[in-house]
């Protein structure tokens, strides 16, 4: 027989308020606590104080040449000096106005969708914006001298990768999820067989395929683009972890709004594009912003086969012999711009799942 | 004619023949396309390949390869580096991973948010960014051999890598490893004998004394019954460079810093978000049945975690392996890097070699998500 016995009761809460007793319960509370505070400070002090040294208190800001850097800390001048290539890669400078206005075009396209009601207009205010956007990048209309793509680069060239990766994997992956859902048997294995296919091998050996075999797909003479051929296999890519994401919205939905829709005779296209995922996007957007941002951080792979975005650039600018020696301030440069993509991004998506409510828990 | 289009079954059959169709028709344009582009440009088929010799050397490799070996050989050798890499990526992102997920629920606020700047620092930016900054400005920017930095003179890092002493490979050593075996499995029986006993008699056994004793006391006897012989081999500086001992190199480090960072950061989260996810009713209920803290994290709130961090855990070891693929920015000689990639080079038979690629991640990725399944399947809440 266990024998219990009885436990000293506890002392009640405290209910004293103010600094002293949010530091004690915060900080202070056991011994164990105080060590582990003293090490957090401990930490703080060793990594934010050489850091603002190194930084800003002895870096350089000013001037032009390698030279002007005479402080200990950062040379800056060389991102100023190369910020134009960190944005834009080899796009002619004369030509730069026009990959700005796509820039600004955007902010246009965000503010009429605000205004907008219709989502016909929208979905095709947006293709309008996509297409508009690719002459006035490529040229070759309208009287806009060509910039052929291999002159193309940056965080240009890593935000059309991302933009032009989600936008195209976008259709696909609804149809895919649509696919694996669905009731037919081939065309669910279908499904379930390329998304399975391509969520178990890395990106690399997709941008490998995309890059290496996929010309000897097509017949002699047809010769894709670099950059398109990049663009095939990141959208392969995407569709794949899109689809996955669907299907989780598509199975949060339930079954009487199938049984509604087929109640009031809708047909399969009718019932899935007016009442299912309509429904089903909206629980599965925090999740697909995620996926935007994995593939946001995913698009600086391009560089192992030969694209020259933001990262190539850094890389490539760190290893000019005038400037040898600072590829640190270059690495810093484009962790703080990455950064601030990722960052800005999965706030965005806690927003989106605070407005949407889709978190079931509370 | 038209009743029977209408039907939705028949519907359906025509429809997926349709796609049938499409898809075969699309396959056999790439396959007959295929064929004539590798006849027209030259480019041998089949696997012959792997018997032909390779002709360039891998510097980091677990088993015996020179350049003389085949092609077969590189796969094997990129192989096993993926696998150390992912193997080793996995441990130490765990116990970073899980410290840090662990910190972010700890009730000091500073270390709690210590460990969300953490988080948030590290998952946000590329991972390849991660290792190419790791390899090229720390790793690289080390000082050289002469002016290695130094631990007691045992363990050296400087810009060719990071050496420690290496034991000697002789019964010592391995009457030791077993013993270590012993140990491990010697304190997994007591752990569940003291609970058995708990459970009938309410007595306590600590078992943490007893395992501790066991690990120090097993080794010690392993080691006057292998013979006493330990020797280590030191590193040492000859010339301009070290001797002996054993040597990670600058790119296995940067990759296995990086992988262990940025995957830590998911499985933090994993970790958290499964001790979150068990319902604070639970916490009242251990609380009110008077379980110290200790007792309601191991007995009440620990056991329902699990349940959901471990499938997101596994995922994110499946990403690991999947990442370690990156390796071929900074030429750790894993299996993209040597077999797609120089492999791949020499040869030309790309469809081969990358379709071999892909199938060892796809069958890594598929032994796992029959793990997965399993373990969900063992693990379901066994209802009413």
């Amino acid at each position: 027989m266990a024998v219990y016995s009885k436990k000293e009761t506890r002392k009640a809460p405290s209910n004293v308020k103010g600094l002293t007793f949010w530091l004690r319960e915060n900080l202070f509370s056991s011994p164990f606590n105080v060590a582990l505070t003293l090490l957090g400070v401990m930490l703080l002090v060793w990594v934010i104080p050489p850091f603002v040294k190194w930084a800003y208190l002895d870096a350089n800001f000013a001037g032009s040449t390698r030279e002007d850097c005479t402080g200990g800390g950062a040379c800056w001048v060389f991102i100023r000096m190369k910020i134009d290539m960190f944005m834009y890669g080899f796009y002619p400078s004369e030509f730069r106005w026009r990959v700005n206005t796509v820039y600004g075009l955007f902010l246009v396209l965000v503010a009429a969708f605000r205004y907008l009601k219709s989502p016909v207009l929208k979905i095709v205010l947006a293709h309008v914006y996509f297409i508009a956007g690719f002459i006035l990048v490529h040229g070759g209309l309208a009287g806009l001298e060509v910039v052929p793509t291999d002159k193309w680069g940056g965080l240009m060239l890593t935000i059309m990768v991302a933009a032009v990766g989600i936008v195209s994997a976008f259709p696909l992956g609804v149809i895919l999820a649509l696919g694996r859902a669905s009731h037919l048997p081939i065309i669910r294995s279908l499904s379930v067989t390329y998304i399975e296919f391509i969520r178990g091998v890395p990106l690399i050996t997709i941008l490998f395929m995309s890059s290496v075999i996929l010309p000897l797909f097509f017949p002699e003479g047809m010769n894709f683009d670099k950059l398109l051929r990049a663009l095939i296999g990141i959208a392969m890519f995407e569709a794949a972890y899109i689809a996955e994401n669907i299907r989780g919205g598509l199975q949060s939905i339930p079954k009487g709004q199938y049984e509604a829709a087929d109640a009031i005779g809708l047909s399969y296209w009718q019932k899935m594009f007016l009442v299912i995922l309509p429904q089903a996007l909206k629980v599965a957007i925090p999740n697909l912003v995620g996926v935007s941002i994995a593939l946001f951080q995913d698009t600086t792979l391009v560089l192992i086969i030969g694209l020259f975005d933001l990262l190539a650039m850094v890389r490539l600018s760190a290893a000019d012999s005038y400037w040898l020696g600072y590829e640190t301030e270059g690495y810093v440069f484009v962790t703080f711009i990455f950064w601030f993509f990722c960052y800005m991004m999965s706030n965005f998506s806690q927003k989106l799942e605070k407005r949407f409510n889709t978190n079931l828990r509370k | 004619m038209l009743a029977l289009l209408r039907n939705q079954k028949i519907r359906g059959i025509i429809f997926q023949l349709l796609t049938v169709i499409g898809l075969v028709a699309f396959l056999w344009y790439i396959g007959a396309n295929t064929v004539a582009n590798i006849e027209q440009r030259g480019i041998q088929t089949g696997f012959g390949f792997l018997e032909g010799t390779a002709g360039f050397g891998i510097d980091q490799s677990p088993i015996p390869y020179t350049e003389e070996n085949t092609h077969g050989r590189v796969f094997i050798v990129g192989l096993l580096n993926t696998m150390i890499i992912a193997a080793v990526g996995i441990v130490f992102s765990t116990i970073v991973g899980l410290l840090i997920g662990i910190l972010r629920l700890s009730n000091n606020w500073l270390i709690a948010k210590l460990a969300k700047a953490y988080i948030d620092f590290f998952r946000n930016i590329p991972l390849l960014l991660q290792i190419l900054f790791w390899y090229n400005v720390v790793l690289r920017a080390m000082p050289n051999p002469k002016q290695s930095y130094n631990f007691f003179d045992t363990i050296f890092i400087n810009n060719r890598g990071l050496y420690f002493p290496q034991p000697e490979y002789n019964t010592t050593f391995f009457a030791i490893l077993i013993s270590f075996a012993v140990a491990f499995a010697c304190v997994f029986v007591l752990n569940r004998w003291a609970n058995r006993r708990k459970e009938a008699t309410g007595k306590d056994f600590f078992v943490l004394p007893w395992g501790i004793a066991l690990f120090l006391l097993f080794p010690a006897l392993a080691y006057w019954i292998g013979g006493a012989q330990l020797h280590f081999s030191f590193p040492e500086l000859r010339g301009f460079n070290f001797k002996g001992g054993k040597v990670l190199s600058p790119e296995f480090l940067a990759l296995a810093f990086a992988l262990t960072i940025y995957t830590a950061t998911f499985i933090a989260e994993a970790v958290r978000s499964g001790i979150e996810a068990v319902s604070h009713g639970q916490k009242e209920a251990a609380a009110s049945m008077g379980f110290s803290p200790y007792q309601s994290l191991k007995l009440v709130i620990l056991p329902q975690a699990i349940r959901i961090a471990i499938p997101p855990i596994i995922n994110q070891y499946l990403n690991l392996t999947k990442n370690s693929s990156l390796a071929t920015a900074v030429g750790y000689p894993e299996i993209v890097t040597v077999f797609a990639g120089t492999s791949l080079n020499q040869v030309g038979q790309a469809i081969e070699i990358i379709a071999m690629t892909m199938l060892v991640y796809l069958i890594i990725s598929l032994l796992v998500s029959a793990l997965l399944n399993w373990f969900n399947h063992k693990m379901k809440i066994k209802e009413r």
